[in-house]
């Protein structure tokens, strides 16, 4: 099979109608995809933003933070769902945990440095307006930091978009259903027609994040550098 | 499926005893299907940046499709792969696993290599051109080291990343270590998959510190200058 043929491929399977309704069509495992992975980026992002910003802005614990956050960039996500998988059961939270592992480091280590970056002047501008620590964080560090944070929560949202593919292998719902299934019965043309499903979700939701920054990054932060 | 038996340790210790010689093979293979598509990523990264740096026409495009890489499940890559280099462990079926990674490794490295080329100040490169510096000279003897920091930077992440998604391939029967998660996860017996786990974070933990040094080495001046205050 070459490329044509598998793009053919994809591409029928991806417009015939029957693939479009019921509990296995494209809508219901899209959002199935969806939810699993909002919900993973948010418990990281409740839990990642504050610390981050805390740790940024007091300068303490720094080093661990970024430690911590590269030894949990190493851990092997599939490993981790099977584990979880194999000492409870399947469900959601084999699927979750990981998610939420592989979410958490981008989101930590973008906010910590996007906090401590802020010019030593503008903290300093702030404290001569009156603010106390909280204000200063929440008026002035967080708003210039936030080209950086949001750099943080996208790369985190696509990660977790593109591996939640691997849900279906925890025996639960969402495009990975596609591919793993397809895989087993030796049908490439829903693994092809899964897999193309999975990159327009990664690709939309840049778009979403580019218009986000469009809307809340202030015009004087415009053009600001990016990270890992 | 069943939760793990009552009574069944997390590990069981004389395992790993008793399979070093499965596990020295797999790893070797584990650290082979990671690391060649770093390399290969660096080889075709550092040139591609080059030119877009060069022609900055070219960038926003190439970006764009660095970014589309990145989001790509790293399984779905590997599917595409298969009915050119075939399923399996070894030989050519290797290239299942290695291309894909390549690609990937090079969403990461291109826009680092751009990136660091254009943390070149601009004094810097016209003190080169006026010490007589050709464009040639000055890319390999002033821009490309002081790219290094951030170019390695980017083959941090690359390098960690790379190792851990190696395992996945196992879903197509090729991930060094990951070997261990199926058989592990189809025996309801955890400790292969812990093993298998601590290994691959050691191996990317052990990778990242050799880039580290490599950064030290390659970058002498950045001590000089903080040593001296």
């Amino acid at each position: 099979m070459n490329l044509t043929d598998q793009i053919t491929a994809a591409w029928n399977w991806l417009t015939a109608s029957s693939h479009w309704s019921g509990g296995d069509g494209i809508p219901h495992r899209l959002l199935e995809h969806l939810g699993y992975s909002a919900l993973a980026l948010a418990i990281a992002a409740v839990i990642a933003l504050p610390l981050g910003a805390l740790v940024g802005h007091t300068g303490r614990g720094g080093f661990i933070v970024v430690s911590f956050a590269n030894l949990a960039r190493a851990v092997p996500t599939l490993g981790l769902l099977l584990l979880v998988v194999t000492v409870t059961s399947i469900g959601l939270t084999p699927v979750i945990i990981p998610l939420i592992a592989l979410a958490m480091p981008p989101i930590l280590v973008n906010t910590y440095e996007g906090i401590r970056a802020v010019d030593a002047d503008i903290k300093d501008a702030a404290k001569g307006m009156g603010m106390k620590g909280p204000g200063v964080l929440l008026k002035a560090e967080i708003p210039v930091a936030i080209p950086l944070i949001l750099l943080g929560l996208r790369t985190a949202a696509i990660q977790v978009v593109a591996t939640a593919t691997i849900a279906a292998y925890a025996g639960i719902g969402g495009l990975g259903r596609y591919i793993v299934d397809g895989l087993a019965r030796k049908d490439y043309p829903s693994v092809v027609g899964g897999s193309v499903l999975v990159v327009l979700l990664a690709v939309v939701v840049q778009l979403v994040f580019i218009g986000i920054r469009r809307a809340f990054v202030s015009q004087g932060l415009r053009g600001s550098s990016r990270t890992s | 499926m069943t939760a793990v038996a009552d009574g069944e340790p997390l590990i069981r210790w004389n395992w790993i005893g008793d399979h070093t010689d499965e596990l020295t093979t797999l790893t070797l293979h584990h650290l082979k299907l990671a690391l060649l598509p770093i390399l290969f990523g660096l080889i075709i990264a550092i040139p591609l940046g080059i030119m877009c740096v060069r022609w900055r026409w070219l960038y926003p495009p190439t970006l764009g499709v660095a970014n589309v890489l990145y989001g790509v499940p790293s399984l779905a890559l590997f599917m595409l792969f298969i009915p050119y280099f075939g399923i399996g462990s070894g030989g050519q079926a290797d290239f299942t696993i290695i291309l894909p990674l390549t690609l990937f490794s090079l969403s990461v490295l291109v826009p680092n290599v751009v990136d660091g080329l254009r943390s070149v100040p601009e004094p810097v490169r016209q003190a080169a051109t006026a010490m007589g510096f050709g464009t040639l000279r000055r890319l390999v003897q002033v821009e490309l080291p002081i790219a290094v920091p951030v170019v390695i930077a980017g083959a941090r992440v690359a390098t960690v990343a790379s190792i851990s998604l190696v395992s996945v391939g196992v879903l197509i029967g090729n991930g060094g270590l990951g070997q261990e998660f199926i058989d592990g996860y189809s025996r309801d017996f955890t400790t292969p998959i812990i093993v298998s786990c601590v290994l691959i974070i050691l191996l990317a933990l052990f990778s990242d510190g050799v880039l580290v040094t490599a950064q030290r080495l390659l970058t002498p001046w950045a001590r000089t200058r903080r040593s001296n205050g």
